[in-house]
């Protein structure tokens, strides 16, 4: 065991001690290789090339996956543009529904199976994906279903089309849930799919292939490349595709707008953020406290839509970072699979040097920082919940993108103030703001400039509840009726 | 054009419309502006860069207003352009079709469509929420709702061929929710726009919700579409060739970008007005 730098002062140590209660990890059969799904079958890919995904808990490789490469893309696409030309594409909204209907039905009976998957694939605490990414993906497919033949009461005129061809590349965060949110309105709306999971978590994504083969989903209906940064670009690059949807960084997203310039490509972005959590002095302090720490170490703060900026009323500053203190001392970070844990790991590697990077510049630029007692695995990719105090807007702790358990606190004083700092951002996805009084949430909401405000609440998500942002957090909705849009030609 | 007996017409300057004012370009220039059969019309302002750049100021500096108004006052305001452009119906009509070389019965069709499409649009304001947002039926015990905002500083390079309907037409379904713009008028027929400018200043429209812009597309459309304090942009008035390099300019500050080339339409829809709204969804939990 690491000893972290951490303070722990004002800190309480664990209150009480904790048997392990881990989940069995016997559920998941994972095979050794796994292919691309392409045209309703796995095959490896052309050029033979594969990759590793591990565990990042233990570091230990899960599976070689093939790693899709431009002829295998070509491929793909083919395959999805015959199933819109011939099956899929041609099938009324009624049938279709009961396809999606059943994918839902699926996921739920095999829902502690991918959960224990998700875990292992991604580092997430098994609380988290039992508890949200699988009943989420399950109800995200279940909600669009009951949209396929329905579409012309979904206020875009008479007889909305699909588009086509959809590309979909997805991040590592929330992997099978992404899948979902990107698939179910897709194929909802009568288009068919070329999805990129992202590499460092394919699996999900391939267990959702094989899901749709259990469902009878058309062939090409669904088709999932695998792969790095270099497939998904050949996917938005790609001539075939005729709408492409990407989550992830607003860099990459800002690169695959100028790709499809010109293209006559439909496109929707969901990026980062960079998201004030505002506490006024009247809030429920103590659900305040449980809705700060949901809200940046909710999935080890590999959200894009985390709360990673703490924005206090000064009267209550002092006691609301004391009693934050006391809660984050009864965390319990470490093996993801463990129904008790708090923290899982960080993602990959790559993922933890960014974090410790922008931690380390939170320290240099002269914000106090702050962890409690914590002892972290000696494998694996790890990170303890860490809390800067003392950061003014200017540190790059208070404007970039963390995506990692790290809280950066700042104070105000007025309403019209903390209006100003949490819009003082590029960004626009999401923001809270927690206070007893109804008049100031409703003035709050309107003023903050983010796609999602939670009052009293946060990190809340729901396949009828649009989810998107503003400005540089990128353009389109993905679910509710809103969600439909991004797939129809309207 | 002088006539040798009688009465000396007064010409009109054609100036561009920036923060409510009419400026001249702050650069000097000006350009010939003919008429469809070749005949010289006016001399009209050739904005400059720092032009764009300061109606982007003002468009900026009204935008708190005019997105914070009440719905009902938006749509009364548009109505009351609407109002202004009734009375000006005969010399529009002269312009539009000395622009555009309509016949007179042509060219009173054109203007007279741009002012219905404006009642139209008006009559919008206070109902596109109800439209296009939502109560959210989500699974537990929260209170979620749907309601669009405005995008903020929207760019509209106005159509090169329908002087003042095209021009309407794209305007006013980006300032009816709110939204305050930077239009860019039709290059070589830009004297209706002019005029439905000065409309605009006899309104009650907010000094800098609609600035307008007359000049050579291709010099001012780049520095828009790149500006990082512009939240949007139609480039439906840009030649289809230069489309490409402004979307790769608007990605800059990701832009919302609308390029469609239906203007004007016969049968306007909500269309124009969902490509510059955001939605925004609220929770709030239920409980005793």
């Amino acid at each position: 065991m690491t000893d972290v730098e951490a303070r722990t002062e004002g800190a309480a140590g664990p209150v009480f001690a904790y048997a392990p209660a881990p989940e069995s990890r016997d559920i998941v059969h994972l095979d050794a290789e796994y292919g691309l799904f392409i045209g309703g079958e796995f095959r490896p890919a052309a050029t033979g090339r594969t990759f590793t995904t591990v565990d990042p808990a233990t570091e230990e490789p899960l599976a070689s996956v093939a790693e899709a490469g431009g002829g295998d893309v070509d491929r793909a696409v083919a395959a999805a543009r015959a199933a819109y030309e011939g099956g899929w594409g041609k099938m009324r909204g009624r049938e279709r529904a009961k396809y999606l209907f059943r994918i839902a039905r699926i996921i739920q009976e095999r829902a502690r199976e991918l959960a224990v998957l998700e875990s292992l694939d991604n580092g997430k605490p098994i609380r988290e994906s039992r508890d949200v990414d699988v009943p989420l993906a399950a109800a995200h497919f279940f909600y669009y279903a009951g949209w396929a033949d329905k579409l012309e009461y979904a206020g875009f005129g008479p007889s909305p089309r699909p588009l086509g061809v959809a590309g979909q590349v997805i991040p590592w965060n929330f992997p099978l849930l992404m899948a979902a949110w990107k698939l179910a309105p897709a194929l909802a709306a009568g288009n068919t799919c070329v999805l990129k999971p992202a590499e460092t978590t394919p699996l999900s994504a391939l267990f959702l292939a094989q899901i749709c083969q259990e469902a009878d989903l058309p062939p090409g209906a669904v088709n999932v490349v695998t792969g790095a940064g270099a497939t998904g670009a050949a996917v938005v690059a790609h001539p075939g595709v005729d709408k492409v949807a990407f989550t992830g960084s607003t860099e990459v997203g800002k690169e695959i707008r100028r790709t499809v310039a010109g293209s006559r490509k439909r496109l929707t972005l969901e990026l980062g953020g960079k998201a004030a959590n505002v506490v006024f002095e009247d809030a429920p302090i103590d659900q305040a406290i449980e809705g700060i720490v949901n809200g940046i170490f909710f999935n080890q703060g590999h959200v894009c839509c985390a709360g990673s900026r703490l924005l206090v009323h000064e009267p209550v500053a002092e006691l609301v970072v004391d009693r934050l203190r006391q809660r984050l001392a009864t965390l319990r970070l470490g093996d993801p699979l463990d129904k008790n844990t708090d923290i899982g790991a960080v993602n990959s590697a790559e993922q933890l040097a960014k974090i410790r990077r922008l931690a380390d510049a939170g320290s240099e630029e002269g914000a106090e920082r702050w962890s409690p007692r914590c002892t972290l695995p000696e494998r694996g990719f790890w990170f303890p919940p860490t809390v800067f105090t003392g950061v003014s807007q200017s540190h790059r702790i208070a404007r970039e993108e963390i995506f990692g358990p790290v809280l950066s606190v700042l104070t105000f004083r007025t309403p019209a103030e903390a209006v100003a700092k949490a819009n003082n951002t590029p960004y626009g996805l999401s923001a809270g703001v927690w206070t007893e009084k109804g008049s100031l949430i409703l003035w709050m909401a309107q003023h903050l400039e983010a796609g999602v405000v939670w009052a009293n609440t946060y990190n809340r998500f729901d396949p009828a509840s649009p989810f998107g942002g503003y400005q540089e957090s990128g353009f389109g909705r993905e679910g509710g009726r809103h969600g439909l849009e991004a797939y129809l030609d309207v | 054009m002088s006539e040798p007996t009688g009465r000396a017409e007064v010409r009109r300057t054609c100036k561009l419309f920036v923060g409510g004012a009419f400026p001249r370009s702050e650069s000097g220039r000006s350009y010939v502006v003919s008429a469809a059969d070749g005949t010289p019309l006016a001399n009209a302002a050739l904005a400059s860069r720092k032009d764009a750049r300061d109606a982007v100021v003002a468009a900026r500096g009204a935008l708190f207003g005019w997105a914070g108004a009440t719905a009902y006052n938006r749509g009364q305001v548009l109505y009351r352009v609407a109002e202004m452009l009734e009375g000006r119906r005969a010399q529009l009509a002269a312009e539009v079709g000395l622009a555009e070389g309509l016949r007179p019965a042509a060219a009173r069709r054109a203007v007279d469509a741009s002012v219905d499409r404006l009642v139209w649009y008006a009559g919008w304001a206070d109902k596109v929420a109800q439209v296009l947002g939502a109560s959210n039926p989500v699974a537990g015990p929260y209170f979620n709702f749907s309601v669009p905002e405005p995008t903020g500083v929207v760019v509209v390079l106005a159509p090169q061929k329908s002087s003042l309907l095209g021009l309407v037409s794209v305007l006013a379904p980006v300032v009816v929710t709110g939204n305050t713009a930077v239009v860019v008028a039709s290059e070589d027929r830009p004297v209706p726009a002019v005029s439905f400018a000065e409309a605009l200043a006899t309104g009650d429209v907010p000094a800098g919700v609609v600035n307008v812009l007359t000049g050579r597309t291709a010099e001012l459309a780049p520095v828009l579409a790149g500006h990082m304090d512009v939240d949007g942009i139609d480039i439906t008035g840009a030649p289809y060739r230069a489309r490409e390099e402004l979307e790769r300019l608007a990605a800059a500050n990701l832009k919302r970008v609308l390029a469609l080339d239906d203007v004007p339409e016969t049968q306007p829809t909500l269309r124009r007005t969902r490509a510059f709204v955001e939605i925004k969804t609220v929770w709030h939990p239920v409980g005793t």
